[in-house]
């Protein structure tokens, strides 16, 4: 096995792996800071903070020949004795030095800098710099500029440059270029071409210091009382990995979670923006009962009593899976339907698309498809109800009369319906309707229940590339919310909390597509089609 | 040296040198007939390495184990880049060369193309030069009607495109992984290594970058073979065991105060006293030497008692130069300011650094800020430790930053002050002698570095109150200056 050695230590190398010196470090425990070098980009090597000692261990004589000059870590390919010494005076001098350069010029405005608390100037220089100022350029500027989607804080910049290799090596819109030359040197846009890409949020997550600011974010809130709980975003079928960033119930930002299977280091900006719907004013809100052309608000309780008998009484029950819901609500939803009527039929609401796929050149997908979980929900509609109708043919029948009762678990997030099938819907003598925004057909429903909304639930999502991904939740639904889960769960009788973790081992027992989701789900997901390759035979359609 | 014969400007100053027909008369292109008839590209790349040919460029290395590097199994296309961006200050001897005398240069290119089996060559010709355009596209022209450039070169099976890109007037680019990417049509960042241009250069291919007087080296070590060359020059110094010598002619250029400044040819090694009393004539109105650039800008400064060191690639190094350069040497005499001289230098490379790597960019503009507060009458003592010392960040030892501008940039601040301390300790106490002491900071006497044209000029008048000694300060009237206004966008 070859072996690196970093600061005494050492590490293994796995065949083929290529590292550099900053991963190998991390690997071996030790950060190596740096401005410019960042995994998804390309290595310039030119902020110089990275620079250590490097040198060659002979295997048999054990001596070690260390390059007299220091070298950027993040261009030294690691290999079997390869030496690397990150602590040595010599370092230290060369890091105070680039911290000094860096802050020459520098407004240091951390108490008014969206960046303070997770800037790696501030934290580098705590670390790394020195605590005396010598230079004595004066005075400060503070210049701001408007670069489209984001603002650029002029004078922050420490000119890495990562900025700049995105917009050209990932967006490809190549908005971003540097303008003059040496200290005067500065981003820019050109006049007639802002930053304006479906992925330009992402700059302000690369930027290491706070020149390029968030517009959505700025000045809302200090960055150290954030928490940040693991998502999955549910705006499209990509299904990236976030973290939702909250303080006290209430959703700040979104900011993408590394995941090398899914969205590797970005999100769109659909995504990272789209978090505002959970507080949404229009959103429903608990539970309602109407009738006879008025609505009164329900106690939950209420209703978890009175629905099942209500709904043995309507006749043939109907279940409508939104691809909004999780793999572990689809499943107690249809359970419990099945529970009250074993020929209920079960069927998944119409599926969002819009346009085509947008491929980006570094890889990135944002899906037409603009739900989270259409395969997850299709399996557990097929598992309760093989050769199911589609959906526009159960609409078809549920026109003709045919459903006593229809349940629509919704959770949709934009407009989906319309009065025609809304009508159509309203033939059932029982209409129950769990959505996150009125609607025709929330409008017609005997029972009105307030959906969760992303943030605001536990669960596991299948994206589109049969990716199982779990989302924690962020912040709690408001007090007199019932969203699916917990219902289903108290309805179906169980006792204690809500359990999700519980509910998926179920499915991963019962439905052979989800067997992969037995143990525990890796912070990447999991792909569920690694036990079914043996599979040849094409599934019948759901839809 | 008396009997020295010019090789590289023996034509210079003939009627017409720059013609192909005279150039022609005077035995040009024969050479490259002899090869293409007669020798494989190999043979033409060991006689360049057996004559231990070293880059003219400035950083002295190898020309035949640059070539060595090409991938031998490559398919293709390879690129040979002709650095004709001469950019150091002090330096005119490839412009002599251009002007005068293109057709060996275009021939010594088109050798040289062979040898690493280039099938395209890029000059990338200095913007200042219009003259040198004009001629080179001239030769470019003629040798594409004879023949000598274009598909099937003389009846051969080697082909040969050669275009002229002219710069835009950034030093940078003459840094070849700069020059690279400004070719490409990029900012001219250069790029970290590795990979070397060898491997992969320009658009992404393996490429030759070689100096316009390599290649007119090559010519004659083509036409008179290596043991002609070797014959010039300082052998291996035995000290140094990775000493290759220095061997072959030179072309020296003269400026500053001597009677008679130019560019003069001579073999490596000449004592650099040799140059400026012999050849240049000796310093102007019989006057004394202060101070000596011995290469171009960036090598640093001798002092009188060092010009004897021989002025090849380990010479100037020995007087704690940072090397020959390219042989640019400039000469002040004793009416000269050293701190003019190290203010004007800082000012060239705060102003050419290309801004990328942190160390250059703010290292070169902190020094020009300390040296126009020390040539305005603001300097303290201590100032000139700091002075020291980010030039010592800046290139302590090679590879602080990615290329070497920043090594050329600390190198003049580390030999003007450590060797001329006492001239800057004077001035200091003489222009502010009130404060030449002071530890504490000192209120801002300037505004941003350089004034851009948005900006109202700084107004130069005499310092207000205190200090009324007569000296001048920019003064910044009514607070910060407005850098850019911020256009609204949308």
């Amino acid at each position: 096995m070859p072996k690196a050695y970093i600061d005494g230590r050492e590490i293994e190398l796995r065949p083929g792996e290529r590292l550099n010196g900053i991963q190998a470090a991390a690997r071996a425990g030790i950060e190596i800071p740096h401005y410019c070098w960042h995994p998804g980009l390309s290595v310039v090597g030119s902020c110089r903070m990275c620079l250590v000692e490097v040198g060659t261990r002979d295997a048999e004589s054990g001596r070690i020949i260390m390059l007299p000059k220091l070298m950027p870590a993040c261009n030294t390919p690691i290999k079997d004795g390869t030496v690397l010494v990150t602590n040595s005076e010599k370092v230290a001098r060369a890091r105070a030095m680039v911290e000094e350069d860096l802050l020459l010029r520098h407004p240091i405005d951390c108490s008014i800098c969206d960046k303070a608390g997770e800037c790696r100037l501030q934290d580098y220089h705590f670390q790394y710099g020195q605590g005396e100022r010598r230079a004595e350029i004066r005075p400060f500027t503070s210049r701001k500029r408007d670069l489209g989607d984001v603002t650029l804080f002029i004078d922050r910049c420490v000119m890495c440059g990562r900025c700049v290799r995105f917009t050209r090596e990932v967006s490809g819109s190549s908005e971003l270029l540097v303008i003059r030359r040496g200290a005067q040197e500065e981003i820019d846009v050109l006049s007639d071409l802002p930053l304006h890409n479906p992925l330009s949020g992402n700059v302000v997550d690369l930027c290491p210091v706070g020149a390029l600011a968030d517009k959505d974010f700025l000045y809302k809130q200090r960055v150290w009382y954030l928490r940040r709980s693991p998502g999955v975003c549910t705006l499209c079928a990509t299904g990236c990995s976030i973290w939702v960033e909250q303080n006290q119930d209430r959703v700040y930002r979104i900011k993408p979670r590394e995941n090398p299977a899914v969205n590797q280091w970005w999100i769109c900006n659909a995504g990272r923006y789209g978090y505002p719907l959970v507080h949404d004013p229009r959103r429903l809100r608990g539970v309602t009962r109407r009738g006879g052309g008025s609505a009164v608000p329900l106690d939950g309780n209420v209703f978890s009593r009175e629905i099942p008998q209500q709904l043995r009484a309507a006749g043939k029950l109907a279940l409508v899976l939104s691809p909004f819901l999780t793999v572990e609500e689809a499943y107690l939803a249809c359970l419990w339907i099945r529970g009250l009527d074993a020929a209920a039929e079960i069927t998944v609401g119409p599926i969002p698309r819009e346009g085509d796929d947008q491929r980006f050149p570094g890889g990135f997908v944002i899906s037409a498809e603009k739900c989270p979980n259409r395969l997850g929900v299709e399996e557990i509609a097929a598992h309760f109800r093989p050769n199911g109708r589609s959906y526009a043919e159960w609409l078809e029948a549920a026109g003709r009369g045919e459903f006593g009762g229809i349940w629509v678990a919704g959770g949709y997030v934009r407009p989906w319906i319309d009065e025609a099938a809304a009508a159509r819907m309203r033939h059932a003598r029982l209409l129950v309707v769990q959505d996150l925004f009125p609607s025709p057909v929330s409008d017609g429903a005997d029972y009105v229940l307030a959906a969760a909304a992303f943030a605001e639930t536990e669960g596991s999502y299948v994206n589109a590339r049969h990716r199982l991904q779990t989302a924690r939740r962020a912040v709690r639904p408001p007090l007199d919310n019932r969203p699916a889960g917990p219902l289903f769960w108290e309805l179906l009788g169980r006792s204690g909390l809500y359990d999700p973790r519980r509910v998926l081992s179920e499915v991963a027992a019962e439905i052979t597509y989800f067997s992969a989701a037995s143990g525990e789900i890796p912070d990447v997901g999991i792909d569920l089609r690694v036990d079914r390759l043996a599979e040849v035979a094409p599934r019948p359609g759901t839809v | 040296m008396d009997n020295y014969q010019p090789v590289l400007l023996a034509g210079v100053g003939v009627e017409d040198g720059h013609t192909r027909a005279v150039y022609e008369a005077r035995g040009g292109y024969s050479t490259l007939r002899r090869v293409l008839r007669e020798s494989q590209p190999a043979e033409v790349a060991e006689a360049v390495r057996a004559s231990g040919l070293r880059g003219r460029g400035g950083a002295g290395f190898p020309t035949g184990l640059k070539w060595s590097f090409l991938p031998a199994d490559h398919p293709g296309p390879v690129y040979m880049c002709v650095n004709a961006d001469e950019s150091e200050p002090g330096t005119f001897c490839n412009r002599v060369l251009m002007e005068h005398d293109p057709h060996q240069v275009l021939e010594g290119t088109i050798l040289s193309c062979y040898a690493t089996r280039a099938s395209t060559a890029y000059i990338y010709l200095r913007y200042e030069y219009p003259l040198s355009l004009r001629r080179l596209q001239q030769a470019v022209d003629e040798c594409y009607e004879a023949g000598y450039l274009g598909k099937n070169i003389l009846g051969s099976d080697f082909c040969l495109d050669v275009y002229i890109h002219r710069g835009a007037a950034a030093y940078i680019c003459g840094e070849e992984t700069g020059l690279i990417e400004s070719l490409e049509g990029k900012r001219a960042w250069p790029r970290i290594k590795p990979p070397f241009p060898a491997v992969e250069g320009l658009f992404r291919k393996p490429t030759v970058v070689n100096n316009v007087e390599t290649l007119a080296c090559v010519r004659h070590i083509v036409e008179r073979g290596p043991e002609w060359f070797r014959s010039m020059g300082t052998p291996p110094d035995p000290n140094q065991p990775h000493d290759p010598g220095s061997f072959g002619p030179k072309l020296y250029c003269v400026s500053g105060h001597v009677q008679r400044p130019g560019c003069y040819e001579g073999p490596l090694g000449v004592p650099c006293r040799a140059v400026i009393d012999d050849w240049a004539g000796g310093v102007r109105k019989g006057r004394k030497i202060k101070a000596v650039v011995p290469g171009g800008l960036s090598t640093g400064l001798l002092t009188p008692d060092e010009l004897d060191v021989p002025m090849d690639f380990n010479g100037p190094v020995q007087a704690g130069c940072l090397g020959l350069g390219t042989a640019g040497v400039i000469v002040m005499d004793d009416t000269c300011s050293l701190i003019d001289f190290l203010y004007n230098s800082c000012r060239f490379f705060a102003h050419e650094s290309c801004g990328q790597c942190t160390p250059c960019r703010e290292g070169t503009a902190w020094s020009l800020r300390i040296m126009e507060r020390i040539k305005a009458g603001g300097g303290r003592l201590k100032d000139l430790d700091l002075l020291l010392e980010i030039a010592d960040g800046m290139g302590i030892i090679p590879g602080t930053t990615i290329c070497g501008l920043a090594d050329g940039a600390a190198w003049p601040i580390k030999n003007a002050v450590r060797k001329f301390r006492p001239e800057f300790e004077e001035y200091i106490r003489r222009t502010n002698p009130r404060g030449y002491l002071a530890t504490q900071p000192v209120p801002a006497l300037h505004g941003p570095v350089m004034p851009r044209l948005e900006q109202p000029r700084l107004e130069h008048t005499s310092s207000q109150g205190g200090a009324g000694d007569g000296r001048t300060q920019a003064a910044v009237a009514g607070g910060p200056v407005p850098w850019r206004k911020t256009i609204p966008l949308g």
